[in-house]
């Protein structure tokens, strides 16, 4: 019995000791692994997650300082596929939003380009005096245009 | 004029899952009245409490689950693990032992993975293995065959009875007495003592392939499972699967060194090895699903029944090969993905 | 003069369904009378709706164009008789389960006055190609299989490539549907006439026309009106009666033995399939200048008294035509366009029969039964598929909403036959539930276009950002640089400079 015993046990010792150097040695892919992060994250760049952009909070969720629940634009199925991903558990959503897009009241708009500045993604267009408009097909509804607005003429609509 | 909305198609399915079960009731009959004509009531017993417990235990598990009982009860499949357990048990064994088995069987090994359609493992067999493990002693308790030339005292219907329900044998008799060998056991110890196959064969329980008695049970087993084939209610892949994976290493070894390797005939014949190809092992929901799985789950476990039969320490197989095969499941499945017709075949969408 | 059944590909799975035929084929086709009113919907085709051409009060002949294709892929629309144009508004439609969609609504004025027509070419070899597809274009005909793509641009895309087969599809293998069969029956040589259409636009020397090896009358006539023509381009042949032989992939494999790849067409692998219908249509505007404006429809199924087949104008409502047939049985609880696997349901009889209305079925609620069970993975839904999927692991992975798997798994290629409900002893709606999981794959795809284009363009904002600084700072340090170059007495004339200008303010 004793042959068998020490024969496990070799076997656990030389098993545990290989994949300790594996996953030690060899080439990990952290920075391939925040790439495919990102890739699941919609993309609205909103800081709604607390961090300055999709690709900041990818960071933190590949280094564990970030959980993969703070994303409302992103909704449970971005919670899903996080969670496939990375092997860790469906945690629920903190907050759930549903999609919107800006527009901008143009009787308000005196063309300062405070908000044409802030969107990440130049869904507003409009020179500095000029009317500013939000082109409707590319706003991912982040909100980021709707504070710096000095005379409040930006308001979120739902999408049906 | 409105009509109502319904979605395609608009068409009956043509088979349903309580029908399948029935049929596959109804094609245990003949195997079920052999087994009575040779080995007693017993037999008869062992399946009523087996359904007993098996209904009563899924009644029980549907309401702790909160869902609606009749939904599994109307399904037969309990009937169905509590047959097949009843053929996997000697004809003489107490009440508990068979409410153990099952229960465990119905209550751990299918509701606790999610009920029907969810369970990795085949119920009937899990229950079996919990038997070996809890009551071995229990599981020698074979009696021999009514074939009227063997030197053995029957037990009447009324002692049967009284010791499936108290576990206490007449007191004329010991369990030395009656219990017997089965024909696996007989080969088995007759090997590792040293004896020839054609010398343990002049044993008066050994028939023309396997043992006498256990041999009809085969045929109408064979018989069962033929009309389920017939019936398509079964397909041909695992239990083709099954005889080829025992009877290939069997044939080879016996056209080898006959002396000492038993005949394929005779693997086949005996234990359940018959049962296990037409009813265990296609069990659909712990079976593989794609065709060429099918054939490769079938040939494990065949040839897994071979070779804890000849290098195990059990004289029997298929409970831990059906076990065995079911962990494999997943990877089989995994593996032998068909071509969809399309995609490029070497793997991977165009 | 039978037709070979040798030399075919393999299928695999499907089914043998008992096909409810005989008591709509036992009576040739009867014509419904023209209706008071036709409700014409704008869009009877796939593609970009067309366009009306005509107004409200406009008097209209039968076989006008009253709305033209508008887009790259459309196709117009004739009238069906001759009357006034009394209104052009929402009209519960087909396409739409019953919901509205814009028609064009005649009164007709029961003259039946055709159009007068220019004298077209009728003699074919005069006609090239690239003319002959802009002419059957005009004609307003689509696939009159049911999918109701137009023809022109389906010739038009297969002339890109290689053709080698024009394939007749003469199978209909869904049960109940026998359109096809009566009209092989009755319009044997206008379909084969159609058919050389076809090839001379195409420029294809080989032409199947397959037919179900049960349909000895289609057989027949097929074989009589092909030993007349005479035109040995033009080969007869039978396949097994198992559905869905005739869906296109199918079709293509069984008979040419080659897999369409997924997500392409018939035409990637030299084939073009054409239902007969469609090819009756091409020869009755071609050469006997009549658009598409009727179309042979089966009215079948428990609910409807008189099961037949019959001719109708296109826009004659469906309570119309059930009426002529002699009306609905007792209680009837769904109306289905279409066959019983494949149809659609529809809400009201007072849609209008369209190009894409094959058949009319009628039945009752009871003919269905059975509570849906978990799966207990029999793998019987994986033999009968005929493209060879795993629908027991597609319905795992739809409950599961797993898009990855789901594409792995060959969701998008499921063509929704219907074969995996029949043979389910657990009775889980199947091809339900993949058209809903096809949908989330849709929507989820979008999703991910929207969220990279939203990546693409904040990375572009980020690098013209970088190089607007870039350059500031460049210009920045170019300023200071020519400044040192000129030396401190051009630096205290701009200071002095500066200062004079503040003194000024």
């Amino acid at each position: 019995m004793w042959t068998a015993v020490f024969t496990i046990a070799l076997i656990a010792l030389v098993a545990g000791l290989g994949l300790s150097f594996a996953s030690r040695r060899l080439p990990s892919d952290a920075s391939d692994l925040v790439e495919q992060v990102n890739e699941l994250l919609p993309q609205t760049q909103c800081a709604q997650c607390g961090y300055p952009g999709c690709r900041p909070y990818a960071n933190a969720i590949v280094d564990g300082s970030a959980g993969i629940n703070l994303c409302p634009p992103g909704g449970d199925s971005t919670v899903q596929r996080l969670a496939t991903l990375l092997g860790k558990d469906v945690i629920p959503l903190v907050e759930h939003v549903e999609t919107s897009v800006a527009v901008i009241d143009e009787t308000l708009c005196i063309g300062c380009v405070h908000c044409r500045n802030a969107c990440p993604v130049d869904a507003i267009v409009g020179a500095q005096h000029f009317m500013h408009t939000i082109i409707e097909s590319e706003c991912t509804g982040c909100e980021l245009c709707v504070a710096p607005c000095p005379v409040d003429c930006i308001s979120m609509k739902a999408l049906t | 004029m409105e009509f109502a909305r319904r979605e395609s198609p608009y068409w009956s399915a043509r088979v349903a899952v309580p029908a399948l079960m029935l049929q596959v009731l109804a094609a245990l009959v003949p195997a079920a009245i052999a087994h009575v004509w040779f080995f007693g009531p017993g037999f008869f017993f062992n399946l009523l409490v087996a359904s007993i417990f098996a209904v009563g235990g899924e009644y029980l598990v549907m309401v702790l689950r909160k869902r609606p009982p009749e939904v599994a009860l109307t399904d037969f499949s309990a009937l169905v693990t509590a047959a097949l357990l009843a053929f996997s048990l000697p004809s003489l064994t107490p009440w508990w032992v068979t409410a153990t088995g099952t229960l465990f069987a119905i209550v751990v090994a299918k509701h606790l993975y999610g009920g029907l359609g969810f369970n990795i493992f085949n119920p009937a067999m899990a229950g079996y293995v919990v038997i070996l493990i809890a009551f071995p002693m229990h599981l020698n308790l074979w009696i021999a065959p009514r074939i009227g030339d063997i030197d053995y005292q029957y037990l009447t219907i009324l002692q049967t009875l009284k010791f499936t329900l108290t576990g206490i044998l007449p007191d004329t008799l010991g369990f030395d007495a009656v219990s017997r060998a089965t024909p696996l056991d007989v080969m088995k110890s007759g090997l590792n003592g040293m004896r020839t196959v054609s010398e343990i064969r002049t044993n008066p329980i050994m028939g023309d392939f396997g043992g006498r008695g256990w041999e009809w049970i085969g045929n109408f087993l064979a018989i069962g499972g033929f009309w389920l084939l017939i019936k398509k209610i079964i397909r041909w892949h695992i239990p083709v699967g099954v005889g080829i994976g025992l009877l290939l290493p069997a044939g080879i070894m016996y056209l080898v060194e006959p002396g000492t390797n038993p005949s394929p005939g005779f693997h086949l014949f005996s234990g359940a090895a018959i049962l296990c190809a037409f009813f265990i092992a296609t069990d659909p929901v712990s079976a593989a699903t794609s065709t060429r799985g099918r054939l490769i789950f079938g040939f494990g476990m065949g040839f897994l029944i071979y070779c804890i039969r000849t290098w195990g320490s059990y004289a029997d197989g298929v409970a831990f090969a059906v076990l065995i095969m079911n962990m494999a499941v997943p990877a089989i499945d995994y593996l032998t993905k068909p071509h969809i017709v399309g995609h490029s075949r070497r793997g991977g969408s165009p | 003069m039978t037709a070979p059944t040798y030399d075919l590909g393999k299928l695999h799975g499907g089914l043998r369904l008992p096909g409810h035929k005989l008591a709509s084929t036992s009576a040739p086709i009867r014509d419904v009378p023209i209706p008071e009113q036709l409700v014409l919907p704008i869009t009877q085709h796939v593609g970009d709706p067309a366009h009306p051409v005509v107004g409200i009060g406009e008097r209209v002949l039968k076989g006008q164009l009253l709305a033209e294709p508008d887009g790259v892929l459309s196709a117009p629309v004739h009238a069906s008789t001759s009357g006034e144009v009394v209104a052009i508004e929402p009209w519960p439609v087909s396409r739409r389960h019953g919901d509205n969609a814009p028609c064009i609504v005649i009164e007709s004025d029961g003259d039946d006055r055709a159009i007068g027509r220019s004298e077209a070419a009728s003699d074919l070899t005069t006609l090239q190609p690239e003319e002959l597809l802009a002419q059957i274009l005009q004609g307003g005909v689509v696939g009159l299989g049911g999918a109701v793509f137009p023809t022109a641009q389906k010739l038009m895309q297969a002339r890109t490539g290689e053709m080698e087969y024009l394939i007749l599809n003469g199978v209909e293998c869904e049960p109940y549907i026998s359109c096809d069969d009566m009209l092989m029956r009755e319009r044997a040589a206008e379909i084969l006439s159609g058919a050389q259409i076809l090839m001379h636009a195409l420029q294809i020397d080989a032409c199947y026309v397959v037919v179900e090896s049960d349909k000895l009358d289609a057989l027949h006539h097929l074989g009589d009106a092909m030993g007349e023509l005479g035109d040995d381009r033009l080969v007869l042949k039978q396949v097994p009666t198992i559905y869905p032989s005739g869906g296109e992939d199918q079709l293509v494999q069984l008979v040419t033995n080659r897999e369409v790849p997924s997500g392409g067409l018939p035409s990637d692998v030299g084939c073009l399939v054409q239902n007969v219908g469609t090819a009756a249509a091409v020869h009755d505007w071609i050469v006997g200048h009549q658009p598409l404006i009727s179309r042979v429809t089966t009215v079948a199924g428990d609910g409807i008294v008189n099961p037949m087949n019959v001719r109708a104008r296109i826009g004659t409502t469906i309570a119309d035509v059930v009426k002529f047939t002699g009306g609905y049985a007792e209680k009837p609880e769904h109306l289905i366009l279409g066959g019983p696997l494949t149809g659609k349901f529809i809400s009201t009889d007072r849609v209008p029969l369209v190009k894409a209305t094959n058949s009319i079925l009628v039945v009752f609620e009871s003919s269905f039964e059975g509570r849906e069970l978990a799966c207990i993975r029999c793998g019987d839904c994986a033999s009968v598929c005929p493209v060879q999927l795993l629908p027991q692991q597609l319905f795992w992975y739809a409950c599961a909403d797993n898009e990855t798997k789901l594409r792995e798994f060959g969701l998008t290629d499921c063509i929704e036959c219907g074969c995996c409900d029949l043979v389910c002893p657990s009775h889980i709606p199947l091809t339900e539930d993949f058209r809903m999981a096809k949908g989330r794959i849709r929507e989820l795809a979008d999703e991910k276009a929207r969220a990279d284009r939203a990546r693409r363009r904040f990375e572009a904002r980020n690098e013209r950002l970088d190089r607007e600084k870039q350059d500031r700072e460049a210009e920045l340090s170019r300023q200071k640089e020519s400044a040192r170059k000129a030396g401190p007495a051009v630096i205290a004339e701009i200071l002095k400079r500066k200062q004079e200008k503040s003194e000024d303010d």
